[in-house]
């Protein structure tokens, strides 16, 4: 998969770049999906050692092992491999905790994913626009309820029902970098009943 | 009227600290309170030198929870234009000043999970309001401060019988260095760093904190710059309908306000932009000297900023 151009849109919805190697002590990627490839992509203008130094947090959801042979050749300092997120989200917080000035981190993949490991660095003290990100893969969104607050992952429809409290939901491009989600806003608060047809917006 | 208001004051001690250094303390005349700040702001004092009006910003260094009286410090520069001379030889106790509203362009980042300060010589002004600031909510910090000698290190003793833990020192006639690699190595994930001092002390703080990794917005920066003396030059100021001339020791902001035309300013240092200044027409060669365009700017030939950049040629036409 090729890298993902986003419509532009409202200053809120975030936008993400090309990652690339800088300078620091230690460098952090947390990546999934074809994530991978921007890791792989950017390996290639990095310097010698670069990757001795280097923790790659992977999840590679339904690519399954696709990357994972050419993320183990770049030979990084430590490499985890994990089922989901939530199962990452240990490491990477003991991985915060002990982390030094110079820690230079780097995002790739989903925005869900991107999102939610910014909530965590940001939390952790580094400035968000310190943050390198790059956006591959599934446009697929992290959405909140904002009736319910209950947040819905892999929204893929516009609008879509609320796993939580069932209401139909127009998604909005107005994000939230603390909730790391976008907006959820009942479609038929006026018209009660009138729900137009979701449609597939984020694939 | 432009700057940051003004404030009639007393001044109502004046300290020698060291050979070089003088304290001046002041208090409003009309016996009110002087408006709040937080640590790290700096006032513009303004000099009736026999004639010459001079503006002189200056750190605020007392307690920003005491707004009874503010306090600066000023270093004697016998080669400078004669401002900090003035503060030296005609300032006493009972002398009725004007300065302007606090403006605050090296605050404290309240985010950062721990502060680690880097002061050289008179660079310590700045700190003292910041080290009250956050010893009064317990905030974490560390501060690193190196002077020629024991005896110009201003405040040193003072700050570190208060922080011992804290406060550490370097004398350069004792061959005392900081070791900054060393120094920024190993600092908490969510340290602030902040450097006052000498051109050369900050740029060394950046470039070496930039090499390790550290993020431009965890890096912290305040260095005031005096307007530098040059040739004498000519500005028509195309709003005004003006012709003036820039003198030798005369900043062009100077220059500007003498022509009695009210122009922008808050720093005077070349750090604040507010002096900001389009340029219309001009025929020479820019000497920018600020802090606050960027290099295409200062490239571009657009925009200047009077408070202490200069100019040579034959004409230049300013948008005021």
């Amino acid at each position: 998969m090729s890298k993902s151009v986003l419509e532009p849109s409202i200053p809120s919805r975030p936008v993400y770049g090309e990652l690339a190697p800088r300078s620091g002590k230690a460098h952090l990627f947390i990546a999934d999906a074809e994530g991978a490839e921007a890791i792989l992509d950017m390996a290639k203008t990095a310097p010698d050692g670069f990757f001795a130094r280097a923790h790659i947090i992977y999840i590679p959801k339904a690519t399954g092992e696709r990357y994972l042979e050419r993320l183990e050749s770049l030979d990084p300092g430590q490499l985890y491999f994990g089922p989901s997120y939530e199962a990452a989200l240990p490491r990477l917080r003991r991985t915060l905790a002990d982390a030094h000035m110079g820690l230079q981190v780097y995002l790739a993949g989903t925005e869900g994913l991107m999102g939610r490991a910014m909530q965590e660095a940001t939390e952790a003290g580094i400035p968000h626009t310190a943050i390198q990100s790059e956006h591959r893969g599934s446009t697929a969104r992290r959405v909140q309820c904002v009736h319910c607050k209950g947040i819905t992952e892999e929204v893929t429809t516009d609008p879509f029902q609320c796993s939580h409290c069932g209401l139909h939901l127009f998604v909005r491009d107005h994000y939230s970098r603390r909730l790391a989600a976008f907006m959820g806003v009942c479609i038929d608060a006026e018209d009660p009943g009138d729900i137009p047809e979701p449609v597939e917006r984020f694939t | 009227m432009s700057g940051g208001g003004k404030i009639p004051v007393t001044v109502t001690e004046v300290v020698r600290v060291n050979e070089l250094i003088k304290r001046f303390k002041f208090e409003r005349s009309d016996g009110g309170l002087l408006p709040t700040f937080s640590g790290g702001a700096h006032t513009v004092v303004e000099m009736q030198d026999y004639g010459t009006s001079r503006l002189n910003p200056y750190s605020l260094m007392s307690d920003p929870a005491d707004t009874s009286a503010y306090t600066i410090s000023v270093r004697r520069d016998d080669e400078g234009r004669g401002g900090s001379l003035f503060m030296h030889r005609h300032v006493r106790p009972g002398m009725e000043m004007s300065i302007s509203n606090p403006v605050n362009l090296f605050p404290l980042d309240l985010r950062a999970r721990k502060h680690l300060m880097i002061a050289g010589g008179i660079g310590i002004t700045p700190f003292m309001g910041q080290i009250a600031q956050l010893s009064a909510i317990s905030g974490r910090f560390e501060l690193h401060y190196a002077a020629r000698n024991p005896a110009l290190a201003a405040y040193a003793s003072e700050l570190s019988a208060r922080y011992p833990r804290q406060v550490h020192l370097y004398f350069d006639d004792y061959d005392q260095r900081i070791d900054l690699q060393g120094l920024l190595d190993g600092q908490p994930l969510g340290t602030h760093l902040y450097v006052c001092g000498p051109k050369g002390m900050i740029a060394w703080v950046r470039n070496t904190a930039e090499a390790a990794g550290w993020p431009r917005e965890a890096v912290h920066h305040e260095e005031f710059l005096a307007p530098p003396s040059g040739k004498p030059f000519e500005v028509k100021l195309a709003v005004s309908n003006k012709v003036i001339q820039v003198g030798e020791h005369q900043s062009l902001l100077e220059a500007i306000e003498a022509a009695g035309v009210d122009a922008p300013y808050l720093c005077r240092g070349g750090c604040c932009g507010q002096c900001e200044t389009d340029v219309i027409d001009y025929d020479g060669t820019f000497l920018h000297n600020d802090h606050w365009l960027s290099e295409e700017q200062h490239a571009g030939g657009k925009k200047i900023m009077p408070c202490v950049s200069r100019f040579e040629g034959k004409t230049l036409v300013l948008d005021r």
